[in-house]
């Protein structure tokens, strides 16, 4: 036992060794942006986002924000067929107090909101439709928490989150026939709306579209996620 | 006025660098998972230091509140405590 | 050679979260060890991406193109982070499923059953 610890530490003081080594050779705090650089210069005309984080998450890496969002269904779907049982119900014993329910039920509409507020905003300004999904989420998990009987309405999750992914698609093949390839920017640079109003919240193209459907779809899946851990299988 | 700065950082790093030893380190999972979003918690500090506040939201609603969740409810459903026979944690954290 | 204090802790969180996946032979502990490393490597990218003296690449009043720093591992760090969990939780379900099969979770009695 000892000598197995002694040999991690060992690897472990190599490796890190090695990567101190590696990066000595990347200068914290310095300029070393090559495609960063031209993201920053063109992003205000070429999406019209201010935010360049989203920019670069929606528009310039859609495609591989789609395969992420597929890798979260995927995900998803293996925790609720790994966990799939046939009488599957809450086990919590003891009910919440008057003070956690009264507060969680008055605080999940703001909280909902907010997520909302984020995802919306997220050409504008920092969050867009992972975080904004994730606090949708947390409110989800705060019911879950506070509620020992409560469980999400499923087939209004399932559908919404069906559609929610077919969106997606759809939004990127209109690009395809609007313009020459998948995820093309129609409402940006075919229609050209908002290139008048940019920083304000009707811009930067079919990124808000997009940001709304990414967060619904991350908030109903992180939401399955839990449901599925929550509930345990009957005998 | 920098050296203060500086200061927090250094502080920060630190209380990262020993929740993780902590969470690693400890027998009760429940404690080692609270120590796990006290990482995420401190990392999203740094992130906002690091003018990344993008990631600094997603890592504080994701690693400190989902990330924590999911694990306590698999630590409800298996066992609380490490069954490890003849392993003591390491010096630094018994007390 | 020196190595900032950024560096340093997203080095340390790399390293101890490797330390678990080697010496811990309790699965949960395993995960809660590959779930530290991802945070370490989340901060590396963001440290590798920030520039000194600049501030976040919302291009905004007072922030020009040639005054943010870099974005790419933002973007690519915000999906990375959402990704994570739901991977993990993928994990915790096995481990969940592992345990009410064979009642344990230690690694080197699961590795005995094997077979």
């Amino acid at each position: 036992m000892v000598m197995k610890r002694a040999l991690a530490i060992l690897t472990i003081l190599l490796i890190g060794y090695w990567i101190a080594l590696a990066l000595s050779h990347v200068p914290f705090g310095a300029d070393k942006m090559l495609v960063g650089q031209y993201y920053l210069n063109h992003v205000k005309a070429q999406t019209g986002a201010v935010n360049a984080v989203t920019a670069v998450v929606v528009n310039y890496r859609g495609f591989d924000t789609l395969g992420e969002v597929t890798v979260l269904f995927i995900a998803s779907t293996g925790v609720a067929a790994l966990l799939w049982r046939k009488k599957r119900k809450r086990t919590a014993k003891t009910e919440g107090s008057v003070v956690l329910t009264t507060g969680s039920r008055l605080l999940f509409p703001f909280i909902v909101l907010f997520g909302g507020y984020i995802f919306i905003h997220g050409h504008l300004t920092p969050g867009g439709g992972f975080p904004g999904g994730a606090t949708i989420a947390t409110a989800f998990l705060m019911l879950y928490l506070a509620f020992s009987v409560y469980e999400i309405p499923h087939k209004g999750f399932e559908i919404t989150e069906g559609l929610a992914g077919m969106g997606y698609v759809t939004v990127g093949l209109i690009g395809l026939a609007i313009g020459s390839y998948f995820l093309f920017d129609w409402i940006w640079q075919s229609w050209g709306w908002g290139h008048s109003n940019i920083g304000r919240l009707f811009s930067a193209g079919f990124i808000p579209v997009i940001y709304t459907i990414i967060g619904i779809k991350v908030g109903t899946e992180l939401s399955g996620i839990v449901d599925s851990m929550v509930k345990e299988g009957g005998e | 006025m920098t050296s203060c700065v500086q200061c927090i950082e250094y502080l920060m790093v630190f209380i990262m660098i020993a929740a993780a030893v902590f969470a690693v380190e400890w027998r009760d999972l429940l404690a080692a998972v609270v120590g796990m979003a006290a990482v995420s918690l401190v990392a999203s500090i740094l992130f906002f230091f690091l003018q990344a506040p993008d990631v600094a939201m997603t890592e504080a609603a994701i690693g400190a509140a989902m990330s924590a969740a999911v694990f306590i409810f698999a630590i409800k459903r298996t066992q609380r405590y490490e069954t490890e026979e003849e392993e003591k944690p390491g010096w630094w954290v018994r007390w | 050679m020196s190595i900032g204090v950024y560096y340093f802790g997203a080095v340390s969180l790399i390293l101890i979260g490797l330390y678990a996946v080697l010496v811990k032979k309790n699965l949960l502990k395993i995960l809660v060890g590959l779930s530290i490393m991802e945070t370490g490597v989340n901060l590396l990218l963001i440290s590798i991406g920030y520039i000194a003296g600049r501030s976040a690449p919302i291009l905004s009043e007072g922030v020009g193109p040639n005054n943010a720093v870099d974005p790419i591992p933002q973007a690519l760090v915000l999906t990375a982070i959402v990704i994570g969990v739901a991977t993990t939780a993928l994990a915790l379900t096995v481990a969940i499923n592992l345990y009410e099969t064979y009642k344990t979770l230690n690694i080197e009695e699961l590795r005995r059953l094997r077979g």
